[in-house]
């Protein structure tokens, strides 16, 4: 696989070694000399001093022969018309841009951008999962929130203790995807019984969530998206 | 008409002069307070301090009542942005970006963005100059 990176700093470096030591072919674009220089001594990688918006540079990394291309400059238009550029240009089937102000996320999806990596809503979203209510854990969110994945700890409060999943009736849109006992991970079925302690996983709608949690929980509890 | 101008320098700071004096509504943006110091008495429209690639900006600027939008800053790929910003997001009739490098031109024509390449312009013109 060949990848091309265009931007600097840590992220940049860390990023082209676990490329490299995966066996990919990685190139790096940078507009600043020192930081190439640096980077040449320390990574067998390609690297290129300039302007990586610039089609002469894509064109020198060889652009065309790239299986993916990385904006990851602090720059967000930067980002965009790099990915443009290799998506229009030197059709390269996967493009990556970081965008520094989250508000660009929908911006550059509407813009045609596939894959847009937003640093501060991930990072926020890692925070809320790890913060978020003692026994609801939202685990992710499918195709921008249109489904929700959430973890729910049974605790000794639960009216469904000892009873099998055929006799829980939960919401429409809603269904339990796994429970982990222990080190134990079980697909339920009708007679799988819940015991106190299951982390039961639920795949539902996120209008139904406050639903399924009080099912499980016998109290309400705000998901966050 | 309502013409918003991203970038008051040399160029941006001269359309919008000339078009306020022919009486048009002109509100120009720039990052720089600086720059709008280029502004002439003749200029009657408004001007907007902050980073115009700032969604919030543009829609504080009443981006989507703009007849025209023109992105004059010093940055290319900036005004690629806003550009598409202008014209995919808020469907803004006419939609004009300065580029700098004519290698970006035909990129951005592709991308459905109006162009004017001061530099196409001058070789033109000097050629005329030199061969007539």
């Amino acid at each position: 696989m060949k990848v091309i990176i265009i931007g600097g700093g840590k992220v940049v470096y860390f990023l082209a070694k676990t490329f490299l030591s995966k066996g990919y072919e990685v190139t790096i674009i940078n507009r600043d000399q020192d930081y190439c220089e640096r980077l040449a001594k320390k990574l067998r990688a390609t690297i290129i001093h300039g302007d990586g918006s610039d089609p002469y540079f894509l064109e020198d990394a060889e652009a065309l022969k790239a299986d993916a291309v990385a904006a990851l400059t602090p720059n967000d238009p930067d980002n965009l018309f790099i990915c443009q550029l290799a998506e229009q240009k030197f059709k390269v089937p996967k493009t990556f841009a970081l965008v520094n102000n989250p508000t660009n996320e929908w911006i550059f999806q509407k813009l045609g951008v596939t894959k847009v990596i937003s640093t501060t809503s991930i990072i926020s979203s890692l925070i809320e999962q790890q913060v978020t209510v003692d026994d609801v854990t939202n685990l992710f969110p499918i195709d921008e929130g249109k489904v929700t994945v959430t973890q729910v700890v049974l605790t000794e409060e639960s009216p469904v203790l000892g009873r099998s999943l055929s006799e829980v009736s939960l919401p429409y849109d809603s269904v339990l995807g796994s429970v982990i006992r222990g080190d134990e991970v079980i697909i339920p079925r009708g007679d799988t019984r819940l015991l106190k302690g299951d982390k039961v996983i639920v795949i539902a709608l996120p209008e139904n969530q406050a639903e399924v949690f009080k099912v499980l929980l016998g109290h309400e509890k705000e998901g966050v998206r | 008409m309502y013409i918003l101008i991203v970038g008051c320098g040399k160029a941006g700071s001269h359309l919008a002069n000339s078009i306020s004096r022919k009486g048009e509504d002109v509100v120009v943006i720039d990052n720089r307070e600086e720059a709008f110091n280029n502004l002439s008495t003749e200029f009657t429209g408004f001007t907007l301090l902050g980073d115009a690639t700032e969604f919030e900006l543009l829609k504080e600027a009443k981006i989507d009542n703009a007849d025209v939008v023109i992105a004059t800053t010093t940055d290319d790929n900036v005004n690629s942005m806003i550009a598409q910003i202008a014209k995919d997001i808020f469907e803004v009739p006419k939609v004009l970006a300065r580029t700098f490098a004519p290698r970006r031109e035909k990129i951005y024509n592709q991308l459905g963005i109006d162009t004017i390449c001061p530099t196409t312009l001058s070789v033109t013109e000097f050629e005329k100059a030199i061969l007539d």
